[in-house]
């Protein structure tokens, strides 16, 4: 792993007690981020990823693990402190434009917020700045004053990324921004996303579970399932050589709107099984139709494939050939 | 087609009484459904293909709605103006109806038993016996395993894709001719998404239903309907079967929306994208509602409302200056 | 720019026809415009109406005992000769500062029992039992109790009532607390920063207003009508002065001979319950999220 990643998570585990038993949200995650990069974090509902993007920026405590923002290490000890010297440069996009910006606030004071927070400015100074972040995602500058009511999801949304900004961060965790939005705005959401990132040298963690949306936006995807990291690979390997089964089977089971293109559905059955029973063996396998002996004794690791691609599958474990082409 | 539609709508203008007055929410609105046919509803929100959906069963609530045109033709009646009691004879029974969030489609308070039989004591006049035999036959029928135990659950103990199934077992219970759909996966994930809709048409296969599916994903329309109706700000905006559309779409709004959605196969810059909003249902605009955001919109799409024009082959869009122009081509 | 134009020209569209809309609806309420005509009326009399009959409202005239109403005596006078109507006038003022002192107390000790149960959850399970307990004892024998203990003026009167409606407003309030703080608006503060004091006075406190406003109308009527109640049990504001409970309690021994000593005053603190209850109607029904037509 590069040195100069900004984001190391290491082996982040965080349950939860319910009903005495312990529901194992995030189970062992591991991964990087690098500068100026987008990593997109992909799964259906209860795999994890909203719950690890939440850890990252403090919205959430870990129960175990590593976490190191910009060389700094967060551990669940240290916690509250060191993320404070981290703070400014890390921001948080919220999913549902409906609840994410307070009713009673003008669109200027939502944006500024953060800026109040952390003090120090003039209010000449800080009005050039909401003034600035306006521009910088599209929205005229009488939109300052007016209520969220007044505006539609999209543009709730812009306000949003424009609050996320105020301090200049330089890593955004985007928590689904665009589920909640019509398609012909998600287009113009992610294409703002792609510019902010391009004018300020930032990096997203996309956290989504719409697979066409994050290859439009990531440079490498993580794949989660049951709150583990089943593969990690640059885009481009990820989605026309997935290694993983359930990988395959999620790139499989996208409706797809080319006829020509369409693959012969493998439709994948059963569903996600409750995480209180932890599954012996690989979580996966009783969904998986290429599940053997090994897979229903011994959980996987995560392990290099290829350059830059990890899987953790038993059958990419030598003496084993998957049977699907490679 | 020559076929005679098993259900047509024709010009129907549906408003709701609001603090400002009257809203029109759909404006001579057009679709027809042919038997054994799976017809794709597709727009964004306020769009109007859910109150379109809900107006087939009259299931708005009658105090704050007008149906201010157009007529819902059935089995040679128009259910606009049914009484009450043909109906309810007809929901549940020839067409039925599931809906986006399994979450509160089901009553919390009764079993899966109860919901499933109800149906079938009130259109088939089953005794109890006969009816939990059904609904267990039922049950299978949707792919759910060890039904004959699930079927005394609590809604609260199914996953939502299986509510979503027994949603389905209830609309089918009675056979019905017609099934609508009306986001019936929003809500699901994409690999459970992918179950039901396959479960959706192998069962219009077994039981020779029709189907109107309701859906924003372009994709899910590709892959299980075989028409597809555009809307867009309460008006169709084309029509034409869904390997047309996708060919070759007329309208710049079905252009656009083809365009903007991430293909998961390819790689791309930047997205391609439609400026500006979707307009309120209350918001009033001169000509063609899309033309605000239209690249292509000229004098005349301002001054005048565009008709739905026939393109040939079935294929019907609201834009004579593109229509036109395919014509010298 | 043609995405920022559209997007200002919808704005616009969409501003126009949203702005106001809560005032719009307000004032199309029928219940509400009822309620705030009652209330304006009686609040009115309360204030401008002493000063315009100018009879001293404890001026007493044996001459003019139990007189029925009359044009000069419009609602009548009682045992001591002293008119009604000045009277009823006068014990409004009262009255209807004892409902709205009762309403801000409990008001103000409610948001702040409400806030601290809903958002520091290690104290919720004390708090609520304690408001709990309170709840246990009926409105009226806690305010009797109280009122006993602190003596006979209007305002042992009003802390009794505002003890007695606290936990019914610390109720509403932590409840409105509980939504708000799984608010992403909030976590998005909390992101940035911001510590509970800031997040409390910007984020929780201006949004669980609404319920709390309503609650306190509502609060204001029972409070009318508990301090008719009290001074009828003769723990009320004691006489002479006016209040619209102890002229009801003093007409009671009359009741038959002399109907209308009790009568008016009644009438006034029924229309005031009344009228505060229709507008807390409005306020509610307002207030509360509604099923939308438009997106």
């Amino acid at each position: 792993m590069s040195v100069s990643s900004i984001v190391v998570v290491r082996e982040l585990v965080k349950t939860y007690a319910v009903r005495g038993a312990l529901l194992r949200a995030v189970d062992g995650v591991s991964f990087d981020v690098r500068p100026g990069e987008t990593l997109g974090l992909v799964g259906e509902s209860g795999s994890g990823k909203s719950t690890t993007g939440r850890i990252l920026v403090g919205l959430d405590a870990a129960t175990s693990g590593s976490i190191n923002l910009f060389g700094q290490q967060i551990s669940s000890k240290a916690g509250k402190a060191a993320l404070g010297a981290v703070r400014r440069r890390l921001q948080f996009v919220f999913q549902d434009p409906q609840n994410s910006l307070n009713p009673r606030m003008r669109a200027r004071d939502a944006i500024a917020e953060p800026l109040d927070i952390a003090g120090g400015l003039t209010r000449a100074a800080r009005n050039d700045r909401v003034r600035e972040l306006l521009e910088m995602v599209g929205l005229p500058i009488s939109c300052g004053d007016r209520f969220p009511h007044e505006f539609s999801g999209g543009q709730r949304q812009r306000i949003g990324i424009a609050r996320a900004l105020a301090l200049r961060p330089e890593f955004v965790v985007c928590d689904e921004p665009v589920s909640s939005l019509d398609v012909s705005i998600q287009a113009q959401i992610v294409n703002l996303l792609l510019d902010l990132q391009e004018r300020l040298g930032l990096s997203y963690l996309f956290i989504a579970h719409d697979l066409a949306v994050v290859r439009s936006i990531s440079a490498r995807v993580a794949v989660m399932y049951a709150g583990r990291i089943v593969e990690i690979a640059p885009k481009r390997e990820l989605y026309t050589l997935p290694r993983h089964p359930y990988t395959q089977a999620l790139l499989a089971a996208v409706p797809r709107m080319r006829p020509n293109k369409a693959r012969a559905a493998a439709v994948v059955a059963g569903e996600l099984p409750s995480q209180i029973d932890t599954v012996p063996g690989c979580t996966f396998h009783p969904r998986c139709p290429f599940a053997f002996e090994r897979c229903r004794t011994e959980k996987p690791k995560l392990r290099e494939i290829a350059a830059g691609h990890l899987a953790a599958c038993h059958l990419h474990e030598p003496p084993h050939q998957p049977p699907f082409a490679n | 087609m020559a076929e005679q539609p098993l259900l047509s709508v024709e010009n129907l203008t549906v408003q709701f009484r609001s603090d400002i007055g009257w809203v029109t929410a759909i404006d001579g609105v057009d679709f027809a459904v042919h038997p054994g046919e799976c017809l794709g509803i597709v727009g964004e929100s306020g769009s109007g293909k859910s109150v379109s959906a809900l107006s087939i069963l009259r299931l708005h609530s009658p105090a704050n709605t007008r149906y201010a045109s157009g007529a819902i033709h059935y089995g040679g009646r128009d259910l606009l103006t049914l009484p009450q009691r043909r109906l309810r004879q007809i929901r549940g029974g020839e067409i039925a109806m599931i809906f986006q969030d399994p979450m509160s489609s089901l009553n919390p308070v009764l079993t899966i038993a109860d919901q499933i039989m109800e149906p079938l004591r009130q259109h088939q006049g089953l005794s109890a016996r006969a009816a939990r035999r059904q609904a267990i036959a039922l049950l299978d029928m949707v792919r759910i395993s060890d039904a004959s135990r699930r079927i005394d659950d609590y809604p609260h103990r199914l996953s939502g894709g299986m509510r979503q199934r027994v949603m389905i077992a209830i609309a089918v219970a009675c056979r019905p001719k017609l099934l609508i759909a009306d986001e019936p996966t929003t809500a699901l994930d994409v690999t459970i998404q992918s179950q039901i809709l396959t479960l959706l048409r192998d069962l219009q296969r077994e039981i020779g239903m029709s189907v109107i599916l309701i859906t924003h994903d372009l994709g899910v329309v590709a892959e299980f309907a075989q028409r597809v109706v555009v809307m867009y700000a309460g008006r169709v905006v084309e029509s034409a079967s869904v390997a047309a559309l996708f060919a070759r779409p007329m309208h710049p709004y079905t252009e656009g929306l083809i365009q903007a959605v991430p293909d998961p196969d390819e790689d791309v810059h930047r997205l391609a994208m439609i400026p500006g909003n979707i307009p309120d249902p209350s918001t009033q605009i001169a000509g063609c509602r899309f033309n605000p955001r239209c690249r292509h919109a000229v004098r005349s799409c301002l001054a005048e409302t565009p008709a739905l024009i026939d393109a040939g082959a079935g294929h019907f869009a609201r834009c004579p200056p593109r229509i036109a122009a395919g014509r010298i081509a | 720019m043609t995405d920022a134009v559209l997007a200002a020209a919808s704005t616009q569209v969409l501003a126009e026809r949203r702005r106001f809309r809560m005032l719009r609806q307000l004032a199309a309420h029928r219940s509400f415009r009822i309620g705030l005509v009652l209330v304006t009326i009686l609040v009115l009399c309360a204030i401008v109406g002493p000063m315009l009959t100018g009879i001293d409202p404890t001026a007493m005239s044996i001459r003019s005992r139990f007189k029925p109403p009359s044009a000069r005596f419009p609602f009548g006078t009682d045992q001591y000769g002293r008119d009604i109507l000045t009277r009823v006038l006068h014990g409004g003022r009262l009255s209807l500062s004892i409902g709205f002192s009762v309403a801000l107390l409990s008001g103000i000790f409610g948001a702040v029992i409400g806030m601290a149960a809903g958002y520091f959850r290690a104290l919720d399970p004390y708090v609520m039992r304690l408001m709990d307990a309170l709840m246990a004892f009926p409105a009226i024998l806690l305010a009797i109790g109280i009122g006993a203990a602190l003596g006979s003026q209007a305002s042992s009167i009003v802390v009794a009532l505002a003890v007695a409606y606290v936990p019914r407003t610390a109720r509403i309030v932590r409840a409105s607390v509980l939504v708000i703080r799984e608010m992403e608006y909030l976590q998005a503060a909390r992101v940035s920063g911001a510590g509970d004091l800031h997040i409390i006075v910007k984020h929780v406190l201006p949004n669980s207003l609404g319920p709390l406003i309503v609650q306190l109308t509502f609060v204001f009527a029972y409070a009318i009508l508990a301090e008719a109640a009290l001074s009828f049990l003769g723990i009320g504001p004691p006489p002479p002065a006016p209040s619209w409970g102890n002229i009801i309690a003093e007409g009671r021994d009359y009741s038959v001979e002399a109907w209308w000593v009790m009568l008016f005053p009644g009438l006034a603190v029924s229309l005031a319950a009344l009228g505060m209850n229709l507008l807390g109607d409005g306020l509610r029904d307002v207030l509360d999220p509604r099923l939308k037509v438009e997106t």
